[in-house]
């Protein structure tokens, strides 16, 4: 009889086996918790609680606790990659010396990069929003060359390090147009 | 002549930078890479690059680390397929598709999403999920 009762459960469990499909929203390291939207057919299910969970075959968001995220994504969020780290050098103006409040920025950078197994760096140059748009985008652009070969000197590997203009996209200091802000004539650097 | 040279040059260094979407940052235990039906030992520094597949085995895990910091890691006993990656570093628009069709998935957002919400996809065999940010993880698997 109880054998029967097994079998029975088990044979249930068979039928009722559905694929696994989960997506979860998980709070970062600083607290923020992101959304994420998951799309099945006609249906759509937006995760942006903490621990928010959408479930093939489940029409309710759902929630997993902190320790059943550990059990099935542990090893996986493990491995994960270091976050890159971003790093603000600002240099006298027209040459290639670091202003003094940015030569600890360097040393910051320098000890990240050899915390890493294997880093690479990405130059991000921006200017102020003097001049057009075109203009700063190729401005930017020399700035961030220009910090990749700083960097080749003090003994970073070239191949190892990439560059990027972002013109007067990403101020520092938001400003109105043709505004003189040396705040935003900067180089960021991100270690990854 | 001499603006005709800078656009070669600028056409190669495009390409060379469009041709790696990422980077492999961290690899554990058994997985491996599959390039234009060649299979490839997996090695931290290796680029990562569209169409490229990632295969664990059961002890198995890799992290990657995208052009636009966006990070994802793929767990142990899974399939992951890089469909789709575009990014422009300097106006950050871009589109990241993958697909997970086995196994688990964690990944933080980067600098495409901050452009364009939505522009980060992981496809799975019934869902396509968008990324608004930051933080998130898949599983895929067969039965309960």
């Amino acid at each position: 009889m109880a054998a029967l009762a097994v079998g029975a459960l088990i044979a249930l469990a068979l039928l009722t086996a559905k694929p696994v499909e989960t997506f979860v929203v998980l709070p970062s390291a600083d607290g923020h918790i992101g959304t994420v939207v998951v799309q099945r057919g006609d249906s759509r299910q937006v995760l942006n609680q903490p621990y928010a969970t959408s479930r093939f075959g489940e029409a309710e968001v759902s929630r997993l606790s902190p320790v059943e995220v550990d059990r099935t994504y542990g090893a996986t969020l493990h491995s994960l990659p270091d976050r890159p780290a971003s790093f603000l050098l600002y240099f006298v103006t027209g040459t290639d010396e670091l202003t003094d409040e940015s030569k600890p920025e360097l040393d910051k950078m320098l000890a990240v990069m050899r915390a890493r197994p294997l880093p690479d760096v990405l130059v991000i140059g921006h200017t102020d929003t003097m001049g057009d748009e075109a203009t700063n985008d190729q401005l930017s652009a020399q700035r961030a060359e220009r910090v990749k070969g700083f960097l080749i000197g003090i003994g970073i590997a070239g191949e190892r390090i990439r560059t990027a203009g972002r013109g007067e996209r990403e101020l520092l200091v938001p400003t109105a147009d043709e505004v003189d802000e040396p705040k935003n004539r900067r180089v960021e650097i991100n270690v990854r | 002549m001499r603006a005709s040279l800078a656009a070669i040059l600028f056409c190669v260094s495009a390409a060379a930078l469009a041709a790696d979407a990422g980077e492999i940052k961290v690899v554990q235990g058994s997985a491996y890479l599959e390039r234009a039906g060649e299979r490839l030992a997996l090695k931290v520094g290796m680029p990562v690059r569209e169409a490229d597949v990632v295969v664990t085995g059961s002890n198995g895990t890799v992290g990657i680390t995208f052009a636009d910091n966006s990070l994802l890691s793929i767990g142990p006993n899974s399939n992951f397929i890089l469909e789709r990656y575009v990014f422009n570093s300097t106006t950050h628009v871009g589109q990241f598709d993958s697909r997970l069709s086995k196994g688990t998935l964690a990944g933080v957002s980067g600098k495409i999403v901050k452009q364009s919400p939505e522009a980060m996809r992981v496809h799975t065999p019934s869902a396509i999920m968008g990324v608004r940010g930051t933080e998130f993880a898949v599983q895929v698997g067969d039965r309960h």
